[in-house]
């Protein structure tokens, strides 16, 4: 199957020589959902808006359903909606005026019955006379994920869709995701939370200074740099780590009441039996044991920090 | 040619003059009253007739063509100009649209605008004097190319603009004492020597000239000349906006 968006080697310089995109090489499934993950000013919404045609790609190349985004511009584009990651409205307008707007320069017929569906879904149907700047911040946001979502997108770029939005826009927001993941269409989502990347995506891609770091299943991900650790619950509190144990670089809490050790999850033997059976050996007697796997942001901080360290 | 973007666009930018109906159309119907009331009553019962025709009714075409100039370059400016500011351009960038439609949406809906305002112009006129318009396909084709023209020039003052006041800098300077220095409130055979020849380097003469003579059969230039003057104006600003379309200037980073 081919990809629904495939960057070549895509660059953007800006004006002032700043390189946004130091030659991006990336491959969207359809029907997938991808979390960009990166700090503030990686290059995540340069990427939108270079493959959304907001700005000019410098060099390289990108096709969006086999479309190139420039040559082919109208037939990429008609597949693509954007949810932009600031606010822009026309203060003055109707939200269903806005909504129709966007339908029709995506060269879509008028269809109420389909507008009517999606403000009723972002809870939008009853303020559809409102003026714009009536709205709150929460509900301006709902706006325009109506207008990127009213002309029918197969791939939806949202940028940092729930910066600043409340528990229930977030939450109203992943069921739509799941709706539109459900009619096959795909999803490029930014974020700066990482739980939310863990919970929805199926793959994770990081980008750091203008650089695809890399792109992976998530579960992959979290496998292969997952590390787990243990956590000894102690009956009795030690002064210090036993020497008979320092082969397993043990973490002693404050209190003395409890052990970490760290492992590999990846690894063929976690070492875990030997370390039960020395614990045993040395005479401590054990309350509890529990184990914990390092998250999806734990991971993106290592990458990132490796990077700028390199 | 994705004709549901421009219809699109069209629609939003009426809707706009429609919300603020009053504003619209009040303000050029009440300067337009108050020009007759100073020019036509007060100051034009003591200036004789003009070339055969009274001097209330002389200066009808020149307002409305005042009115329709100036009200195609600020509709159509800020038609595009206004998006750009609050950025919600954004999604014309990302819609599947060319910039020649992008251009014909905005540019119609103002020069549809400035004829509407043209034409309620001419109606108030009628109600302080007596018009006859000898010419009126002629009158027709001159008001209509004037929209069209002042609009695209319009566009391209919204797109080069960056702040409110350069919005304003090029009516306010340039647009305004052209056309009261074009002829709209006094023949330019009125002018000494001198002044008759400078005037012929103001673009609006010719207008304004073609205009009342579609009006009265009578013109400061040759009404080939008015025509001429106004399809190269129209001719300039599409190769401007073609130029813009070519090179992306300030529109695309």
């Amino acid at each position: 199957m081919s990809p629904i968006v495939e960057t070549t080697d895509l660059r953007k310089i800006y004006k002032g020589g700043f390189e946004a995109l130091k030659g991006i090489n990336l491959s969207i499934h359809e029907g997938e959902i991808l979390a960009l993950l990166g700090p503030n000013g990686a290059g995540k919404t340069t990427l939108i808006s270079t493959l959304c045609g907001i700005s000019q790609p410098t060099a390289g190349s990108a096709r969006v359903g086999g479309h190139d985004i420039v040559d082919d511009y109208r037939a990429a584009r008609s597949l693509v909606g954007l949810v932009p990651q600031e606010v822009a409205l026309e203060p003055f307008e109707k939200v269903i005026n806005c909504v129709n707007f966007s339908r029709g320069v995506f060269g879509k017929p008028k269809d109420d019955a389909l507008v009517e569906k999606i403000l009723r879904q972002l809870t939008l149907w009853d303020k559809r006379h409102a003026r714009i700047r009536e709205l709150s911040g929460g509900m301006k946001r709902r706006v325009l994920i109506a207008k990127a979502l009213c002309h029918e997108p197969r791939v939806l770029f949202l940028d940092e869709p729930t910066a600043g939005v409340d528990v229930e826009l977030r939450r109203d927001m992943w069921n739509i995701v799941e709706e539109l993941k459900a009619d096959g269409v795909t999803i490029i989502l930014t974020t700066h939370y990482i739980e939310e990347a863990e919970a929805i995506a199926d793959r994770v891609g990081v980008i750091n200074n203008g650089e695809l770091l890399l792109v992976e299943d998530k579960n992959a991900l979290m496998a292969r740099m997952g590390r787990k650790s243990l956590k000894i619950d102690l009956r009795e509190a030690v002064k210090e780590v036993p020497k008979a144990l320092s082969e397993y670089e043990l973490e002693r809490s404050a209190d003395g009441l409890s052990l970490t050790y760290h492992y590999d999850a990846r690894g063929e033997g976690t070492g875990i039996t030997r370390l039960l059976a020395a614990l045993a050996n040395e005479g401590m007697q054990l309350r509890d044991i529990h184990t914990s796997q390092s998250s999806l942001e734990e991971i993106f901080v290592d990458l990132v920090h490796q990077e700028d360290a390199a | 040619m994705n004709l549901y973007a421009i219809r699109a666009i069209f629609v939003y930018e009426m809707k706009r003059f429609f919300r603020t109906l009053m504003e619209s159309l009040l303000s050029p119907v009440i300067s337009t009253c108050l020009y007759f009331v100073v020019f036509g009553t007060a100051i034009g019962s003591r200036i004789d007739q003009i070339e055969g025709v009274s001097y209330g009714a002389f200066i009808v075409p020149g307002l409305i063509m005042l009115s329709v100039m100036t009200q195609a370059i600020s509709n159509a400016s800020f038609g595009i100009y206004f998006p750009k500011f609050i950025g919600t351009i954004f999604e014309l960038f990302s819609a599947p649209v060319s910039f020649l439609e992008i251009v014909i949406g905005y540019v119609g809906a103002a020069a549809t605008k400035a004829m509407m305002i043209g034409v309620i112009i001419l109606i108030t006129a009628h109600f302080f004097v007596d018009i006859t318009i000898q010419h009126p396909l002629a009158m027709l084709a001159f008001l209509v190319l004037t929209c069209l023209s002042f609009s695209l020039f319009g566009f391209i003052i919204g797109i080069w603009a960056e702040n409110f006041q350069q919005l304003q800098l090029i009516p306010l300077l340039v647009i305004t004492p052209l056309v009261f220095l074009g002829g709209s409130f006094y023949s330019i055979s009125m002018l000494p020597p001198v002044w008759q020849t400078i005037t012929l380097f103001n673009p609006v003469v010719y207008l304004i000239s073609g205009f009342r003579w579609s009006f009265f059969g009578q013109a400061d230039v040759p009404v080939g000349l008015s025509l001429l003057a106004i399809l190269g104006f129209t001719a300039l600003c599409l190769g401007v906006v073609w130029w813009i379309f070519k090179t992306g200037y300030r529109i695309k980073s």
